[in-house]
């Protein structure tokens, strides 16, 4: 082999790797662009619910056997039923308040998930045993792919694509939209926004179970889960813009492919290029790539 | 606007909160007072878990041969990972307010560094149970090491791999014991004739590896030296590995023993065998002496929990400090503990024989290559050979050159 | 922020005078030195962090910018001093106090003309980006910080050339009150001039302090910088009591808890920041005693019922309890 085609191997190879973690960061953060956008709530605590997607799949696939696909249903259900509690017992009670409010409330919650997350699951990562069939290596045009990474791209992609058709073409999607831009005007023409907001807020959670659980395998569900990761979650939404479906993908994808590329060819820099690169974006567009004005 | 009427009010009500904690000073005089600074959350829990389990099981089956009357009271506080400020704190607290005899713990390498000032100001000795910088032990006269120093499995690791693969890559966690061990495995690595044809530094907690395993991939050396934290990092390393196809690429991947941690093991996956490694210590060595300390262990913890290099080193640390309580005969005075320290000798730790070098207070002991293999469906560290009989810390050594 | 929230803000200039409880608090850190002489390292941290919290309050509770990247100015702070202390032949711990507050400073004002331009989450993000920036240059640059290792070897002399910083850490203590004493005297002198005035006005309606011509860009900058250069302060008072300086200062934990601090004791009140370092630090002292490996759960719970039931923080409440004594 000559020394062009090997780097373009590479490049293959490592392009595939940051779309596969680009689709982990995108289901985990397009929940919380959402109720960030439409809420307009400071949500910290999102990494919370990924954590615990991750900890319920491990559960149903260590302890109970549950086959994989069933064991990610199960974490986008648990935690989405469980998350309407939560919203409806605390978080709709600081909608109206000020971001510092819902910063020290979140940072709460994440203080006692953490505990419980401790209490429950010991010091050490939860183990995640993958179904035989998504180990190994497939083989497309000559080169080997993992088949988990794989199915993690597909998948996220069918997520992305199964979100911009709930939002964009059914009813309540319609409503969702009408509440990102103008809450006050939605709730006038008869829509029950406390309704939607739960709704939503459910959704929103079971993505990120979901994307948690997806992700286990590379993100390892621990206990400090929702700190380790909360600021890779923040830049997804921020850089994307809050309350955009697309937004978050295409800052995932841009982050995923950056984040694995820059390792790759400058490992020196570490994650110094993300960070400038997030500034920069900011400052050239504080609201996002597709932030919706407000 | 209403003003404040008194907010001192509660600002005084929470200092004097402060003197309900103050009243735990009365104990007896034949109480001695162990304080461990270690790490209880965070990633790296399992360095103060370990080690303060393993000196609570010492101390239950060996409190018969403490003189009379004497107790022994363990103070235990988390440092909650490499913060050397916070652990310097916790540390000043046992010597100030809690008087403890005594200090053990440092998991990492820079709360070990920010604690030996104040073991030389109130002359304490300190039994390091993990930090494995070399220059650790230079900090303080007061300082005793029961761990192990990254170049003592670093630079016989290089030498063995120099002789059956010619090219190497090495991969490393960008701080001190990474460095640490990517020195000394290079510097014996290519004194045996070996040549490295690349090296890459990470950042500590990295979870995705690919990238950087990939420029490993390209570089196709025939092994590939490792050193990352033990725990989830480790685990990602190992699945990268194999996901990448390095491993079907014949590329042999070695290390100190912090990739494989034995208490890990039960979560990785058969990607893990064939990983050779170079340690002081497997939980599956069949010394009589390890095999009665698994057992006393696992009746102790269950059958499911490990021992592990923490323990060990908790172990041996309680040894060492039975042995300075029975010499004072229940008194502990520094300066003295410290000479006991530097004679410490245990032909039968688990880990075979250790003793404390008296020039420099850091530990002596055997190397162990170790292989992971399957045995009844579980994954072990077996140990193939000793690769090194007493040895001393090689940096330390060099330096003196 | 509610409207209870707001009026029991004060900063408008108006009412200077010192009021008898104001000496409270200084009254009890120096009750506090002859009392507990053996917890004169954790009363160091608590007036550190009082500190640091009281720069962020000058921002976040007189200017409204919520930012979650104070560490960097923490850090900032901590690091000079180091070098100053590591690096060059001056001990002197007044000069390298001075020396990190103006390049924390002069860090706020960079950054700060940055990252004021924007509004809201975005700011929220830029913050933690600079410091997350900031955390990543130490990591990298470990030949001369350390990297995860930390930075030894720092020398500080006797203040004053007379009093050693000793093994119980009354020098310490008595040093970290004495800047402390400074910061709370310029802070305060700052938020009842005109200047405090005009940012309060800017923090509770930006459009209309620039309708009536006030310069509302460099009045944030300007404060931003201040605050900063007192957290820088609270940095180098951190690295001389340690002694070496570990890259956690600049992480996102500092950032974090000193917000969390500063809203448990109450925002734009400046004893709030006093207050809330306080209780939360002791309750951390405790909690990490007797459970120290689940301390987490406590101060979890705690915050949820100060945010459920005390949304004005401590200060908040007290203000509530003293005003039902005063008018029964």
């Amino acid at each position: 082999m000559n020394p062009v085609s090997d780097l373009a191997a590479s490049l293959i190879s490592i392009g595939f790797y940051g779309i596969s973690y680009a689709m982990i960061l995108y289901v985990i953060s397009v929940g919380l662009s959402i109720t960030m956008g439409m809420m307009g709530f400071v949500n910290l605590a999102h990494g919370v619910f990924a954590m615990a997607g991750g900890f319920v799949l491990s559960i149903c696939l260590a302890r109970y056997g549950i086959p994989f696909p069933l064991a990610l249903a199960a974490a986008f259900l648990s935690v989405s039923v469980a998350s309407v509690a939560l919203e409806r017992g605390l978080y709709a009670r600081f909608y109206g308040a000020g971001e510092l409010t819902q910063v020290l409330f979140s940072i709460g919650l994440i203080y006692v998930a953490i505990a419980l997350a401790r209490l429950e699951f010991g010091t050490q990562a939860a183990p995640i045993m993958l179904p035989d069939y998504l180990k190994g290596q497939v083989k497309i045009l000559g080169h080997d792919f993992p088949t988990y990474r794989l199915f993690v791209i597909v998948f996220g992609f069918a997520i992305a694509f199964a979100l911009w058709i709930a939002i964009e073409k059914t009813r309540f999607g319609a409503f969702v939209r009408a509440a990102v831009d103008n809450r006050a005007m939605a709730q006038s023409i008869g829509i029950d926004t406390r309704r939607l907001f739960t709704l939503t807020f459910a959704l929103g959670s079971g993505m990120a179970a979901l994307g948690g659980a997806l992700g286990a395998d590379v993100l390892a569900p621990q206990w400090n889960y929702p700190l380790e990761h909360l600021v890779y979650f923040l830049i997804v939404v921020s850089v994307g813009g809050f309350g955009s479906l697309h937004g978050p993908f295409v800052a995932a994808l841009l982050i995923g492919i950056a984040d694995t590329l820059g390792k790759y060819w400058f490992p020196e820099f570490g994650a110094f290029l993300i960070y400038a690169a997030t500034i920069g974006l900011l400052l050239w567009r504080p609201h996002g790539l597709f932030g919706a004005c407000s | 606007m209403t003003r404040i009427k008194a907010p001192g009010l509660f600002f005084a009500l929470a200092f004097a909160g402060l003197a309900m904690f103050s009243g735990s000073g009365a104990v007896s005089a034949q109480t001695i007072k162990i304080g461990v600074v270690s790490t209880f959350s965070g990633p790296a829990a399992n360095f103060g878990e370990y080690s303060v389990k393993a000196m609570q099981l010492y101390e239950k089956l060996h409190a018969s041969e403490l003189p009379a009357g004497v107790k022994i009271e363990l103070l235990v506080r988390d440092d909650g990972g490499p913060n050397p400020d916070k652990a310097k704190q916790l540390a000043q607290e046992l010597i100030v307010r809690d008087k403890v005899q005594i200090l053990a713990g440092a998991g990492f390498t820079p709360n070990a560094m920010a604690i030996a000032p104040l073991a030389t100001q109130a002359k304490t000795p300190f039994l390091i149970l993990n930090a494995g910088a070399s220059v650790v032990t230079t900090k303080s006269p007061y300082i005793a090491r029961f761990s192990f120093t990254m170049a003592q499995s670093a630079a016989p690791l290089g030498s063995w791999a120099a002789k059956k693969y010619k090219t190497a890559f090495t991969l490393v966690a960008d701080y001190g014991p990474g460095v640490d061990s990517e020195t000394a495995f290079t510097s014996a690595y290519s004194a045996s004739g070996g040549t490295i044809v690349g090296s890459v530094r990470v950042p500590p907690m990295t979870l995705e590896y690919a990238p950087f395993l990939q420029r490993v991939k390209d570089a196709k050396p025939d092994v590939l030296m490792v050193f990352v934290p033990a725990g989830k990092t480790a685990t990602g390393l190992m699945k990268g590995f194999v996901d990448l196809g390095l491993k079907d690429a014949g590329i042999k991947l070695v290390g100190p023993g912090d990739i494989v941690p034995d208490e890990e093991l039960a979560n990785m996956d058969d990607g893990a065998i064939g990983v050779t490694t170079v340690y002081h210590y497997s939980a599956w060595a069949d010394r009589p002496a390890n095999k009665a300390f698994v057992e006393a262990w696992q009746k102790e913890y269950g059958t499911s929990t490990q021992t592990n290099t923490f323990a060990v080193s908790g172990w041996d640390a309680m040894d060492a400090i039975f042995q300075i309580i029975k010499a004072g005969n229940g008194v502990v005075d520094g300066d003295k503990a410290m000479e006991v320290l530097k004679s410490y000798k245990d032909a039968n730790s688990p880990r075979g024989a250790i003793s404390i070098d008296p020039e420099t207070r850091d530990i002596v002991q055997n190397e162990y290559l170790r292989e992971v293999r399957k045995v009844d469906g579980k994954l072990e560290n077996i140990e193939l050979e000793t690769i090194a009989t007493a040895l001393k810390d090689p940096v330390k050594d060099q330096m003196k050159k | 922020m509610t409207a209870e929230a707001r009026s029991a803000q004060a900063g408008y200039a108006g009412a200077t005078r010192y009021r008898w409880y104001e000496a409270v608090p200084f009254i009890v850190a120096i009750g506090f030195y002859f009392a507990m002489p053996d917890y004169l390292s954790l009363g160091s941290r608590i007036l550190i962090f009082v500190l640091f919290a009281l720069s962020l309050d000058l921002v976040l509770g007189f200017g409204g910018i919520v930012t979650l990247g104070h560490s960097a100015f923490l850090g900032t702070g901590a690091y000079v001093a180091g070098f100053i202390g590591a690096y060059s032949p001056v001990s002197d711990p007044i000069i390298q106090l001075l020396g990190a507050v103006l390049a924390a400073g002069l860090v706020g004002f960079l950054t700060g003309c940055i990252i004021l331009r924007t509004k809201g989450l975005t700011v929220i993000m830029l913050t933690l980006a600079f410091a997350a920036i900031l955390l990543e240059l130490a990591n990298k640059a470990s030949a001369i910080t350390g990297g995860t290792d930390g930075l030894s070897g720092i020398q500080v002399a006797p203040i004053f050339g007379r009093f050693e910083f000793d093994l119980y850490g009354q020098t310490g203590y008595l040093y970290c009150l004495g800047v402390l004493l400074v910061a709370w005297y310029l802070v305060r002198r700052l938020v009842h001039s005109p200047f405090g005035t005009s940012l309060t006005g800017i923090r509770d309606n930006a459009s209309r302090m620039h309708a009536i011509g006030a310069p509302v860009y460099w009045r944030l900058v300007a404060a931003y910088s201040i605050s900063a250069a007192i957290a820088g302060a609270a940095g180098a008072l951190l690295t001389q009591i340690n002694q070496l300086v570990g890259l956690d200062v600049l992480g996102f934990e500092p950032s974090g808890e000193v917000v969390v601090m500063l809203i448990l004791g109450g925002v734009g009140q400046i004893y709030g920041a006093f207050l809330g370092p306080a209780v939360f630090l002791v309750l951390q002292d405790a909690l990490a005693k007797q459970f120290p490996e689940f301390w987490y759960l406590g101060i979890g719970i705690g915050l949820l019922f100060v945010v459920w039931y005390a949304p004005t923080g401590l200060i908040g409440l007290i203000s509530r309890v003293a005003r039902r004594w005063g008018r029964p």
